[in-house]
Formats: C-alpha cells, sequence, structure tokens
C-alpha cells in the first residue's frame, strides 16, 4: 500500500475530502460546523502534532524575549499601535530600550493555517480584531505587508529592521529570528517550547478533543504557550474501500506509536499521552 | 558516388535513387489530411470557448451577488465574505503601465545599441545577453527582487524618491520596501529583453538604403536613426511594447513576492499594493466557501478579459497605423 500525499493547502484538502476525492486530508484548523454540514459523509478529526505560531521581530541590537502582550500584537496588527516605543509596550517591557521607530507588521499573503492560528487567537483575545478582522486563512489586514509563504515572512523580518510577523516555530528556528514573550492568560509570559507547547494540550482529559474539534489556544494552564494549535487529520468515517481504510488505521496507529518521536525534529511538539490515547480510541469509530 | 542526373532527356526514366519515394495519391489521403489540420485549427477555438464559459460558470456565483459593483467595490474581505477587485485591477494596470515607462526607453536603447552603435566583437555578447535575460523563470526574479531589490528600495531608493520627490505625494513614508514601484521595476527588468530583441530584430529588418538615403540628404546619426529606421520600424515596436504589456499584466510569481500584497488603492508608489493574478495566486489553494471561490474565479475572468482588451487594442492601433501608412503610399505613387 502506497500513501501519496499532496500539499494543496487546506482549503484544497478540504473541499477533496468532503467530496471523497481523496481518502483523507490534513488540516491546521478544524471545520467549521457548516463545512461538516457540506461534507458528503462525517470527517473525523484526528490531532497529529502540536505546533505553534510565534510572533518575530527585528529590532536591531535587542535579542529575544521582547515581550508581546494579546493587547499590543492585536492594536499592532489594527494598526492602532504603530510605534516601537508605544506605552502599551514600552509597560511591558520596563528596562528595554524600544526604539522610536514606526512598526512594519508583516503578514502572510497566501491563504495559510499559520494565519487561521494566529488570528484565531487574536479573536480570542481581542474583541475588536474579532469584529474587525475575524478569524481565516486569509483575512483583510488593515495594515501592514504581505510575504509569501513562510520563508517569505520569515526572510523579510530577517532582512528588514522594524519589522514584526508571525510564523510557525520551526521556520524562527531556521532563520535565528528574535522570538517574542507572549502573555498567557494566567499572566505568565511564555516563550514557545516543547514544555509550553505540551502544557497548552494537557488541559485536555481522556475524553479528548477529537470529537469536539476542542482548540488548544489560549490555554488557562499556568505554563502553557496560548498560540498553539494541532494539525489535524480529516478521515471519512465510512471509508470508500475497505482494504484502504483498514490501510489507513494502521498507518496511524504506527503514526501515533513511531512517528510522533520525529515530531521535534520539525519543532512541533508530540501529543500530551493522554491526548494521544483519545486519538487512538477514536480510530474505533472508522469503518 | 551516386549522383544526381539533371540532364533533361533523363528525368521521364523513373530512377529508383529519386528522393522523392513514389507514393500513389489517393483522395482519402487527402481527405484525412486535411481534417486532421482542420481539427488543429478549431480546438484553438474550442480551448478558448471552454476557458470562458468554464469562467462565467464558476464565477456565476459572484457575478449574481455583486454584479458590475465587483468591479468598483475596493473591500476584500474573506471573512465578511465581501469582495470587489477595485483595488486588484488598480494594483495591476499601474504596476505594468510604470514597468512599460521603465522599460520602454531602456529596450529601444539596447536595440540601437546592439543594431548600430556597439563595436562588433561585443555585438553578439550584448546581444546573448539581453536573449539570456528573457529566459530566466520568473521565480528566480522574484527571489532576486526580494533579497536585493527590495532592501535596496528601502535603504536607498525609497528615502532618495521621498527626499526629492516626497512634495509631489507620489513617495511617502512609510517604506516598506515591497511596493508598487519595487513590483514595477522587477517587471520593466522582465519585459525589457522581450521588448529589446524584437525591436532589434525589426529594426535590422528596415532596408539599409533608407537610411543611407536619409544620410545622403545630411542627416546626422540621430536623424538617420529616428527618419531611417525608428520610423519604418514603428509599427512593429508598438506591436513589441504591448507584446511586453501583456507579459506584465500576467506577471504573477515575481510580483506577488514584491509588491506587499496589500489590496488599498494609494497614490503612493512606495505603499504596498496587490494584483489581480498575486491574489489568484495567494488565495486560491485555502480559499473556502463558494462565495470566496467564485469570486476568485471572476477575478481570473477579468484578468482574461484585460489580455483579450489588450491584444484587440494592439490590433486597432497596428490596423490604423498600417492605413494610415497605405494612404500615404498610394498619395505618393
Amino acid at each position: 500500500m502506497q500513501i501519496n500525499y499532496q500539499s494543496l493547502g487546506s482549503g484544497a484538502g478540504i473541499r477533496q475530502v468532503s467530496e471523497r476525492v481523496v481518502d483523507f486530508g490534513a488540516s491546521d484548523f478544524p471545520l467549521t460546523d457548516e463545512q461538516m454540514a457540506e461534507a458528503q459523509v462525517p470527517l473525523l478529526h484526528v490531532p497529529t502534532a502540536l505546533g505553534a505560531v510565534v510572533p518575530v521581530y527585528n529590532l536591531p541590537g535587542l535579542p529575544a524575549g521582547v515581550r508581546l502582550s494579546p493587547e499590543a500584537l492585536a492594536g499592532i496588527y489594527l494598526g492602532r499601535i504603530t510605534r516601537w516605543n508605544d506605552p502599551l509596550l514600552a509597560r511591558d517591557n520596563p528596562g528595554v530600550a524600544l526604539p522610536a521607530h514606526a512598526i512594519l507588521p508583516v503578514y502572510r499573503s497566501d491563504g495559510a493555517g499559520t494565519t487561521f492560528i494566529f488570528t484565531d487567537y487574536l479573536s480570542r483575545v481581542s474583541p475588536a480584531f474579532a469584529a474587525q478582522v475575524g478569524r481565516s486563512a486569509s483575512v483583510r489586514w488593515p495594515t501592514g505587508v504581505g510575504a509569501k509563504g513562510s520563508e517569505g515572512v520569515a526572510g523579510f523580518v530577517r532582512d528588514s529592521p522594524y519589522t514584526l510577523g508571525y510564523v510557525e516555530l520551526v521556520y524562527a528556528e531556521q532563520d535565528h529570528l528574535a522570538t517574542g514573550l507572549v502573555r498567557n492568560r494566567s499572566g505568565a509570559w511564555v516563550g514557545a517550547s516543547m514544555p509550553s507547547l505540551m502544557a497548552a494540550a494537557e488541559g485536555l482529559g481522556p475524553a479528548g478533543p477529537t470529537g469536539a474539534r476542542a482548540p488548544i489556544a489560549d490555554s488557562p494552564r499556568p505554563g502553557a504557550y496560548p498560540i498553539a494549535a494541532f494539525t489535524w487529520l480529516l478521515i471519512p468515517i465510512r471509508s470508500a474501500d475497505p482494504a484502504k481504510g483498514r490501510a489507513l488505521v494502521d498507518f496511524l496507529r504506527w503514526m501515533f506509536a513511531e512517528g510522533e518521536r520525529e515530531a521535534p525534529a520539525m519543532s512541533y511538539a508530540p501529543l500530551p499521552a493522554a491526548v494521544s490515547l483519545a486519538a487512538q480510541q477514536s480510530l474505533e469509530q472508522l469503518r | 558516388m551516386p549522383s544526381l542526373d539533371l540532364t533533361p532527356g533523363s528525368a521521364a526514366a523513373p530512377s529508383p535513387r529519386s528522393p522523392i519515394p513514389f507514393v500513389r495519391s489517393s483522395r482519402w489521403a487527402d481527405l484525412a489530411f486535411s481534417a486532421a489540420i482542420r481539427t488543429c485549427a478549431f480546438s484553438l477555438f474550442a480551448i478558448v470557448l471552454l476557458l470562458v464559459a468554464v469562467l462565467f460558470a464558476n464565477a456565476s456565483l459572484s457575478l449574481h451577488s455583486f454584479g458590475w459593483s465587483f468591479l468598483s467595490r475596493s473591500s476584500w474581505d474573506p471573512v465578511a465574505r465581501s469582495f470587489g477587485s477595485l483595488p486588484f485591477l488598480f494594483g495591476t494596470l499601474l504596476s505594468s503601465l510604470l514597468a512599460l515607462l521603465i522599460a520602454v526607453p531602456v529596450s529601444l536603447g539596447v536595440a540601437v545599441f546592439v543594431l548600430d552603435i556597439c563595436p562588433a566583437p561585443f555585438r553578439t555578447f550584448v546581444a546573448y545577453l539581453t536573449e539570456l535575460l528573457a529566459a530566466i523563470p520568473s521565480i528566480v526574479y522574484g527571489l532576486w527582487g526580494l533579497f536585493v531589490l527590495v532592501p535596496l528600495m528601502r535603504r536607498f531608493a525609497g528615502p532618495a524618491l521621498v527626499r526629492a520627490f516626497g512634495w509631489t505625494d507620489l513617495f511617502r513614508e512609510p517604506n516598506f520596501g515591497m511596493s508598487l514601484l519595487t513590483a514595477s521595476f522587477i517587471l520593466a527588468i522582465m519585459i525589457v529583453p522581450i521588448i529589446a530583441s524584437v525591436s532589434r530584430d525589426l529594426m535590422r529588418a528596415v532596408p539599409g538604403d533608407q537610411r543611407e538615403a536619409v544620410l545622403a540628404l545630411g542627416a546626422t546619426r540621430w536623424e538617420a536613426l529616428r527618419l531611417g529606421v525608428l520610423r519604418n520600424a514603428r509599427l512593429g515596436i508598438l506591436g513589441t511594447v504591448l507584446l511586453g504589456l501583456g507579459r506584465a499584466l500576467g506577471e504573477t510569481m515575481a510580483v506577488t513576492m514584491v509588491i506587499g500584497n496589500h489590496p488599498e488603492i494609494s497614490a503612493n508608489l512606495l505603499a504596498p499594493s496587490y494584483t489581480l493574478a498575486s491574489v489568484l495566486a495567494n488565495e486560491f489553494a485555502e480559499a473556502i466557501g463558494h462565495l470566496y471561490l467564485s469570486s476568485l474565479v471572476e477575478i481570473g475572468l477579468i484578468l482574461l478579459l484585460i489580455s483579450v482588451l489588450v491584444n484587440g487594442l494592439a490590433r486597432a492601433l497596428v490596423w490604423a497605423a498600417t492605413r494610415r501608412g497605405d494612404g500615404l503610399q498610394r498619395r505618393a505613387s
């Protein structure tokens, strides 16, 4: 049995798995209720890995660790905070010499799961952002410039002073970008790391996220990094071809047992034990 | 050594060494060939018709929802499901026209240089260079633009333009480096080789006696070039320029990487902008929702119609100019 996986983009993936063109799909964001209703067959959401989206910046002379509160991030991307030495930023960063320069916000121009995770988080923490921009793979940004692809955003931030962008953790690490600390719901300033990502998902009990498509952004746990998300596999509950269906379940069992160990090499966190167990139990629903 | 016998007397005798093998001509072979050729020719019509039909069918939801206002609305908001194409139209047309403004003088300069001024040993080299530029894939231009041109614009060209021409409001801070102007520069670099190499060939095709005649009347080198060469080749050059415009309007990858992808209409050339082709490339794969997809397809339809319009305009111009030329000749004779 050979698995042919193509990266078409979440939109195309969701479309094709909903229309039963393909046997499974993958997406950075769960389907909305509306999309679930439109799908020709109920789709099981299986979480596979835990990813983080991190704010990255280029401030000459300043290392990683500038504190970016949820209010500051939303304010900057709404175009309300325009200077690095804005009082809101200065208050959170005592003793840090923030430059009196305009902030250049950068966003992903291509539709992206990363953008969904980031705007979903900002919509949770800022009612103004939810009302004015909202959550989606592509949104109408009130300000900033769009760079194409994760490597486009990372490269532009790396080369351009005073920019602020958002990328998946792995791109920040590859390009050695300065990443900010974000204040989580418990009030702690947290950076993205394997432990802080695992903490974000730990709150979910064995009841599991699979049926509920539970989000893990803005977790209330003390050590949790707030801009975190599962990547999901979308699998039709009834497989069109039983042999293929069995092979897919075998593959998923292998993935949870062995494949997960390779996640940290890509800067994704493996699933916490309880979540992994719940996900494996959910595979029973597949026919 | 077998040799061909060309003496008139031997032509009647069938020779086994005849270069054309003797095949009995058949009516059916002729018919089949003619049918095959016709199919090839008509497949072009079929492709164009299918293209337009599929675009119309898939854009129908957006066409119904927004009607003509799709062309005049400037909001593009996938979350609120409100779509309009004006900022993309603006970005596409302005970036391409600016690119022409930069590229046409440069490419004519290159063509004249290669044709007339360049010392003979370097001529092939310069010509080779221009053709090499035309063969570079657009993603390479895009990467070069992102890593070389964008920083140059941000650090040097942008601030200099603001200092010199800031009062016109065409160049204002903030200057990200990614802007409509940067995209126009990339486009200009991409279309210079096309316009330069084709117009050089056109100029070379002008009979040399035209130029010698002008020189004989006491013209300077520039006058000889202008009256003897450029004037005669102007129609073809105009066609070439429109060819370049066609390429610029549809160019996607390189533009997307440097234009800043922000759908806003601004007189500031240093502000980020967006084009029709870029929004398609950026958003189509991740578009979710019928109206969103349909609006993107309508963007594609608009892009196709603009290409048809530009081509039509080119034909009309050439046609008008040719007719005038005929008239002059007739009056002269």
